[in-house]
């Protein structure tokens, strides 16, 4: 259970010193049990009291971290079981199987291909954060070459897949440097694996079976080590569902430390669609990682595209900001199109002109962050606030003509636009994948 | 049952709702569907009751629509344009029901006669035994004109009919009480709009029981993270009593994804993004399996594939676990 600001008082030195940045010890201990100030703050804290209180004021799951430099995944640290509650941080990493029973020109090109799953939607870089490596082989030997070829190309962090101690005793030694997470410790193995994790500074996740039998695991090896992850072990979609809601809530209302921590789900179809719309509901509840063996980008970008919509921030519209932006070599000539500056909607119209091959101003239009319909129903997105934006942000003077171009959604506003502004008022296509068809036809002459 | 369980308790649950009527029932169906009755969070069975899974309906339309794409054009090109043999094949994919769009009586897509538009409903449960949900064309004034007709129609039928609206619901709601239909309502992505909603058309005298909702659906990487959220909210709020947020819930999954970008970029133009067609069916089929995650209770689909992956994917978690 929390602290609170008394209980956390009590174990300070109570000499009101002011180190930690707080004007007293008291003002400290309620900074800390609102979770507003971290214990390191206050130097003089006693080891006894760090002991006690540590716990208590963690956060309610703890951050795990996979990888270094560029391929670092950050895991945890959730505060909120939904997303309209605050916000999702961490979101889901995908990892991508690869069997060590690959060898040769085969294992080169897996790794070929899974390098190539890194896609680009609405203006954003998406890709998988994992290679799995699963030791299928049974064999030590084979799968510490697998893990080294795939360490020597791969350029994601990895998960080294296998319950046998020997197996993870070979493989991890020459890629402990890349901080690749192992899979895994259980009821059998978890003394020997842990320490092994230990002695290389990388995290390990802690299969159990079911919640009671993971729990009592998990308290095991935390008073060790507390670098893990968790895997309940149930490859069954409801039952992991239950098990990952449960832990999820147990953790941040009971503070319930053995749950405390990332959850990792595998999914079981083998039809790669059937085995997305698995881990689509992981995603939904709590997943730090998924594993599946898709390996195509069409079956990737929609979980991708899940996972974008999942941990976007519900208090901020993703905003750019409203201005004029250049796309391609604009002339005086150039097409300016009008969009608001709802990020979704900016690059979803970027895109296109950028597609049409023919260079174009877009003004995106200050709507605080609101789609095409959704700001013209409130009013943002109508004639009068274009017609003022366009005057001001001066995008007519860098053009030789006076028109503009507006989203055929809002054909409805073009008259009065065109009454209030005196603009030549062009009517786009109703989708911004219309836009390249509507160009060409338009201004075939500035065809690039 | 393990031990580290912390379950929610709550006081309520959401409706159940039929739709169809057999012959005993005073209607023609072969099958009826029943949805809802949810009694926990989705799909947390150690929680509370989860009677009914979600079911699939294929949507079909009363002319060919023009602006679908060349995939699912090629899927229905036999049937497109002709609502008897599509019902018929959309129930064959394995349709739960159909959901049939009356496109043809907008004022610029031929401005079928409501007479017309209730001779296509008639026709379309002649030719098959699930249960149907009749949709307008969204013009308010045609809308108006079309329900009651069909409503009279289908007396006995118990079809779904929509979409009500917040300025558009009275003829509707009347429609539905006199010739005992379900009504759909839809509010714009709203909560309180949603119960306002229901309050008006209950408060009209249609019961409770015979509305589900639509809550505005948004498609994958288009505002799905609103639905989803307002989902979660909505059930919570029913499952904590709220009567005016109980109705289960209808979501035109087919119509928003197919107009997606993802859906229907050809791969020439996004090498990088994969073949179009695999990529369409999920880009409908992860929108749909996102949103039972909500808590829908019924997917309005386009393609039998992802209808397909859906009903697989419902089933699975209809699974009642041993925790
Ligand atoms: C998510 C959403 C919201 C979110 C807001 C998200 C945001 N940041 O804008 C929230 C929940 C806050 C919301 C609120 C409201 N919403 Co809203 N919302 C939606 C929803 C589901 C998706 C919108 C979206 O994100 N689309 C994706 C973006 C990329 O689309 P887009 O901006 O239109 O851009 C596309 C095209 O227009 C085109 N395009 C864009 N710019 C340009 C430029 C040119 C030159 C060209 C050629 C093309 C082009 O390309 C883009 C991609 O194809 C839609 C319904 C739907 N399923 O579409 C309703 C919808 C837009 N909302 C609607 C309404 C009524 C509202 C509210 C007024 C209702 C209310 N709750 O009170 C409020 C307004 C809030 C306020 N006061 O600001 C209505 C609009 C009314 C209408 N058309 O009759 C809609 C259509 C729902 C409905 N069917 O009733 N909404
Ligand atoms: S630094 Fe420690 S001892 Fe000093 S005021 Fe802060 S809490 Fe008290």
């Amino acid at each position: 259970m929390a602290l609170t600001g008394l209980d956390i008082f009590k174990q300070l030195p109570k000499t009101n010193c002011k180190d930690c940045g707080s004007p007293t010890c008291l003002a400290f201990a309620m900074a800390l049990a609102n979770g507003k100030a971290s214990l390191d703050q206050c130097p003089h804290v006693s080891e006894a009291a760090k002991e006690n209180l540590g716990a208590a004021s963690a956060p309610p799951v703890r951050t795990v971290k996979v990888g270094v430099g560029e391929q670092e995944i950050v895991m945890g640290d959730e505060t909120v079981l939904f997303r309209h509650d605050k916000t999702f941080y961490h979101e889901t990493a995908v990892a991508v199987q690869v069997s060590d029973t690959l060898s040769g020109a085969e294992l080169d090109a897996k790794i070929e291909k899974i390098n190539g799953l890194v896609l680009e939607r609405v203006g954003q870089k998406v890709a998988i954060n994992l290679v799995a490596i699963t030791n299928c082989s049974g064999n030590a030997a084979t799968f510490k070459a697998a893990v080294e070829a795939v360490a020597a190309k791969a350029q994601f962090a990895l998960l080294l897949v296998s319950e046998d101690v020997a197996a993870l005793e070979a493989a991890l030694p020459a890629v402990a440097a890349k901080k690749p997470l192992i899979y895994a410790a259980t009821a059998e193995n978890w003394e020997k694996v842990v320490a092994l994790a230990k002695a290389n500074n990388v995290p390990v996740v802690v299969k159990g079976n079911g919640l009671d039998d993971t729990a009592a695991l998990v308290e095991k090896v935390a008073a060790q080590y507390k670098e893990l992850v968790i895997d309940f072990g149930s490859r069954q979609q409801a039952k992991t569902l239950a098990e990952h809601v449960n832990a999820r809530r147990l953790a941040i209302k009971k503070k319930f430390r053995p749950f405390g921590y990332p959850m990792l789900a595998w999914t079981s179809a083998t039809d790669p669609k059937e085995e997305i719309l698995e881990a689509t509901t992981y995603v939904a509840k709590y997943a730090s990682i998924v594993v599946v063996k898709a390996d195509e980008k069409h079956h990737l970008l929609p979980l991708f595209a899940w996972r974008m919509n999942i941990y976007t921030d519900p208090q901020k519209p993703m905003a750019v900001k409203a201005t004029i932006y250049e796309i391609g070599e604009v002339t005086p000539d150039s097409p300016v199109y009008i969009c608001t500056n709802f990020a979704l909607t900016y690059f979803a119209v970027e895109g296109e002109v950028s597609a049409s091959k023919i260079p174009g101003y877009i003004v995106a239009v200050d709507t605080d962050g609101a789609s095409v319909l959704t700001a013209w129903a409130a009013g943002k997105f109508v004639a009068e606030p274009i017609y003022e934006f366009v005057k001001d942000c001066g995008v007519l003077d860098k053009v030789n003509h006076n028109s503009i171009v507006i989203p055929g959604h809002v054909a409805i506003i073009s008259g009065k636009l065109k009454e209030k502004s005196g603009y030549d008022v062009i009517v786009g296509p109703q989708e911004a994948a219309g836009i390249p068809a509507f160009a060409k036809a338009r201004y075939p002459q500035l065809m690039k | 049952m393990a031990t580290n369980i912390l379950k929610e308790k709550y006081s309520s649950k959401i409706n159940t709702v039929t739709i169809g009527a057999t012959k005993e029932q005073g209607g023609t169906r072969t099958s009826t569907v029943t949805v809802g009755g949810d009694a926990s969070a989705p799909f947390l069975h150690y929680e509370g009751e989860i009677p009914l899974k979600p079911v699939a309906a294929l949507e079909i339309q009363d002319i060919a629509p023009t602006d679908w794409d060349p995939i699912l054009q090629k899927v229905y090109a036999e049937v497109s344009g002709d609502p008897v043999t599509w019902a018929k094949k959309a129930v064959e994919f394995g349709a739960d029901l159909i959901y049939l769009k009356l496109a043809g009586s907008h004022p610029d897509n031929g401005d079928k006669s409501p007479e017309e538009c209730a001779k296509i409903v008639k026709d379309v449960l002649a030719a098959v035994g699930v249960p149907l949900i009749v949709v307008g064309s969204g013009v308010e004034e045609k809308d108006n004109a079309v329900w009651p007709v069909v409503a009279e129609a289908a007396a006995g039928e118990n079809l779904v009919i929509g979409s009500a609206q917040q300025e558009k619901y009275k003829s509707l709601a009347a429609a539905c009480m006199v010739y005992k239909h379900k009504l759909l309502a839809l509010s714009p992505l709203d909560i309180n709009i949603c119960k306002q909603l229901n309050i008006l058309i209950t408060e009209m005298g249609l019961p409770a029981e015979s509305i589900l909702i639509d809550p505005s659906t948004a498609a994958l990487g288009y505002g799905i993270e609103y639905t989803y959220s307002i989902l979660e909210r909505g059930r919570l709020g029913a499952l904590q009593g709220d009567k005016m947020l109980a109705m289960p819930v209808l979501l035109q999954i087919g119509y928003e994804a197919w107009r997606s970008k993802e859906a229907i970029a050809p791969e020439e133009d996004f090498p990088n993004w994969g073949n179009q067609e695999e990529r369409a069916i999920l880009w409908e089929a992860v929108t749909a399996a996102g949103l039972l995650q909500g808590g829908a209770n019924i997917a309005v689909l386009r393609h039998p594939e992802s209808l397909r992956l859906l009903k697989k994917n419902s089933e699975e978690l209809m699974v009642k676990p041993e925790l």
